[in-house]
């Protein structure tokens, strides 16, 4: 089992955090992990991407190579697909369709949708909406997180107990608004595709 | 004894504690920063009472690293690259004293310049220093490297550099730990002169230096980090160093490279090893991350250097992070290409905060310029450097720590008025103080700006040394009172701050202007933990 998967977004959208559950359910199971992530200037609003591998190998490179990522899970529709070169021809790309718009060139929503669906294997989803839903705002990065879940060859039921390992510290009302969100982004993955409905 | 997911920069940061290490001596620098944080955070650092606070620059951590060394403890000084500039001569002179306590030096490089203004490679310092140099290929490396390290340095008597990139600081990775050793005891050098580099002592000292460094070649010879894996092909031997291997691998799955492999994680380089991959291959490829340094030195400035593969011929880009593909191309593997990014995105690139202050002074800033003309801003590095992209365009310099002073001066001596400086009070009081003291020292016309933001904020929000202090500070250093004036950065103050700047801009003298609001970024923090100390005192 590999997963070799690229997290996008733009500072302070919370893709680390995403990482850090990952890696802690990843943990749980014993798989061996990288996980490369950008610190520093860029966390200023800009780009940011964190590349994450879990392997039931050692795992020899931090950066995942072009073409061999198996996901892209973007938390902004236009980083998601800032990143393809490294996606490989059977990888999905999962990404929330809310855009972040802090850019005067920011693309127009319909021809950066309709690239998106251009990918042979992809999911978009209104993670904020769902979020919201949910009552859950600020965890639009774990319904990203629940939504990419089908795909990540890690039992459900670990990445809840890597919130809880994450966020416990902040208190039970957070573990569970997160917990909600991310259980919010996997139904709507499965119910919307034919993969992951184990 | 337990296993731990730690950053590259926490490996290191855990090894120093579990070594023995009395104290770390840090100022924060992205890719180096999660060292020094990470000991603050750390329990067993704070009950072995562990020094952790930060220090006012690079220079004042090795010298006072240095110090804690004298006194026989294990000290570690931490930095990223361009710190080891501000530091140099601490550190070139700490190999000509020697140390008596193990002394690490870990610096983290920033090939590609993720956020650094370039992406020089510390071990040409190591080599300069004439002093061992460890280069870790992963997280557990860079664990055991640390935590050995400290004895290294006892064993020779010279400080130990620590060598990684931001790959390998950023990067996360499940690390085991080894038993906790206890701290060194207070104990003076031997030899009372020791530290004094006074020549005639220097000459003794740096012929020392010399007589050792061919037991350290042997020691580099032996050592573990150094490692030769035979293969069957000889038409090609490769040398990977630090995280090169790993990317070298990773286009070996199932560790089935036909070729010689030399892994080097110590240096000097160990002549033998290398000798052997050079007369028994026929051509070596030499995959390093950072600048040429090994292949450099294998091509020598004779050698036609065909034998020779690297980033000197074009086999890897000469500039830039080394990464899995590059490493692919120079093995002629095929390399995949994903899909193409469409047209339609767009750059984003780092902006100052909504609501962050610096907006608020470059708003007023370029406002009051309007009537002074263009060029005539010099910026330091901080947060506040992003000014100088769209949409404010509002300065014109970002070179060193504390050079926009020092610019603004000289400017200014070539006749350029008014002639203005920005700069962060945590950039100030690193490197900027000395050159406001030249300017109040000739009262050249220059405006400097501290931006007060109560923090380094670009790193994360570490405690800056001039919180609470900086209007003494200027006053002391002798800027007149009365030109020392403090704003504070809102959008309702705006024309208040345009008034101040045009009073100050035509002063013909020094003036100091203090914009003071705290980051945005840990103003929420700061107020949670004021709130917590008055439900503590009530």
């Amino acid at each position: 089992m590999k997963s070799d998967i690229i997290l996008s977004g733009v500072g302070g959208q919370g893709i680390l955090s995403i990482a850090a559950v990952v890696g802690m359910a990843a943990l749980e199971n014993n798989l061996y992990l990288k996980q490369a992530e950008v610190h520093g200037m860029s966390q200023r609003g800009g780009a940011v991407q964190s590349h994450l591998r879990i392997s039931e190998k050692e795992i020899a490179s931090d950066l995942i190579p072009h073409g061999k990522a198996d996901l892209i899970i973007s938390v902004e529709p236009m980083e998601s697909l800032r990143y393809l070169p490294w996606l490989s021809e059977t990888g999905w790309l999962v990404t929330n369709t809310t855009p972040f718009v802090n850019i005067p060139d920011y693309p127009d929503m319909k021809a950066l949708l309709s690239e998106i669906e251009n990918m042979p294997h992809h999911i978009v989803i209104n993670a904020d909406e769902i979020a919201r839903q949910v009552k859950s705002p600020r965890s639009s990065n774990m319904v990203m997180l629940g939504a990419a879940s089908p795909f990540l060859n890690l039992p459900y039921e670990s990445l809840e107990k890597g919130i809880n390992k994450i966020f416990g510290r902040k208190g039970e009302k957070i573990v569970k608004l997160n917990i909600d969100a991310l259980k919010a982004g996997r139904e709507y993955a499965v119910e919307h595709t034919q993969v992951g409905s184990e | 004894m337990e296993k731990l997911l730690l950053l590259g920069a926490e490996a290191i940061a855990q090894g120093a504690i579990d070594g023995g290490m009395s104290g770390v001596y840090a100022y924060p620098g992205t890719p180096s920063t999660e060292i020094t944080e990470y000991v603050q955070n750390s329990k067993t650092a704070k009950e072995k009472n562990i020094h952790r606070n930060w220090s006012a620059n690079e220079k004042t951590a090795v010298e006072a690293a240095l110090g804690m060394s004298y006194a026989g403890k294990r000290a570690m000084a931490c930095m990223k690259h361009v710190g080891l500039n501000v530091a140099a001569d601490a550190f070139i002179n700490s190999a000509i004293t020697g140390v008596n306590g193990g002394l690490i030096v870990a610096v983290a490089d920033d090939p590609s310049m993720h956020s650094s203004q370039n992406e020089q490679d510390s071990r040409f310092f190591g080599k300069f220093a004439m002093i061992p140099i460890l280069e870790p290929s992963n997280q557990q490396e860079a664990y055991n490297m640390t935590y050995e390290g400290f004895e290294l340095s006892e064993k020779f008597k010279v400080p130990v550099l620590i060598r990684f990139t931001t790959r390998l600081s950023h990067s996360r990775s499940g690390v085991q730990t080894k038993k906790v050793k206890n701290q060194n005891e207070l104990k003076y050098p031997d030899d009372p002169l020791q530290y004094v580099l006074l020549p005639f002592n220097a000459r003794k000292r740096y012929n020392g230096l010399l007589g050792i460094q061919a037991s350290m070649q042997e020691e580099a010879e032996k050592s573990k980090y150094n490692f030769y894996y035979d293969g069957k092909d000889k038409s090609l031997g490769i040398i990977a160093c630090g995280i090169a291997y790993n990317y070298l691998m990773e286009n070996y799955q199932n560790l089935d490279c036909p070729y010689p492999i030399l892994k080097l994680g110590q240096y000097p380089i160990p002549y033998s090893k290398v000798e052997r991959l050079v007369n028994e291959c026929e051509h070596i490829l030499v995959l390093e991350d950072g600048y040429p340094f090994v292949e450099e030195q294998l091509r020598g400035f004779l050698s036609k250097g065909t034998k020779i593969k690297g980033r000197l011929d074009g086999t890897i880009p000469r500039a830039g992070e080394l990464n899995p593909d590059h490493v692919a191309k120079a093995l002629n593997k095929d390399v995949k290409q994903g899909f193409a990014v469409p047209k339609i995105v767009a750059n984003r690139p780092p902006e100052l905060c909504a609501g962050c202050a610096h907006r608020d002074v470059y708003n007023a800033l370029n406002e009051t310029m309007k009537e002074f003309g263009k060029q005539k801003v010099f910026s330091d590095i901080g947060c506040y450097t992003l000014g100088a992209l769209p949409p404010w365009n509002a300065i014109h310099s970002c070179v060193d720590m504390g050079a926009s002073i020092t610019m603004a001066k000289g400017a200014a001596d070539a006749g350029v008025r008014p002639s203005v400086a920005v700069i962060g009070d945590s950039t100030f009081t690193h490197s900027g103080m000395t050159a406001l003291l030249d300017c109040v020292y000739e009262n050249t016309p220059v405006t400097v700006i501290i931006a007060d933001n109560a923090t380094t904020a670009m790193t994360g929000g570490q405690a800056s040394h001039a919180t609470g202090r900086l209007e003494e500070i200027c006053i002391g250093l002798g800027v007149k009172p009365e030109h020392v004036r403090v704003l504070t950065p809102l959008p309702k103050h705006h024309e208040e701050m345009v008034k101040v700047l045009r009073e100050e801009l035509v002063f013909d003298g020094v003036s100091v202007i203090i914009p003071r609001r705290e980051c945005i970024q840990t103003a929420p923090k700061s107020r949670k933990e004021a709130k917590v100390k008055v439900e503590e005192v009530t």
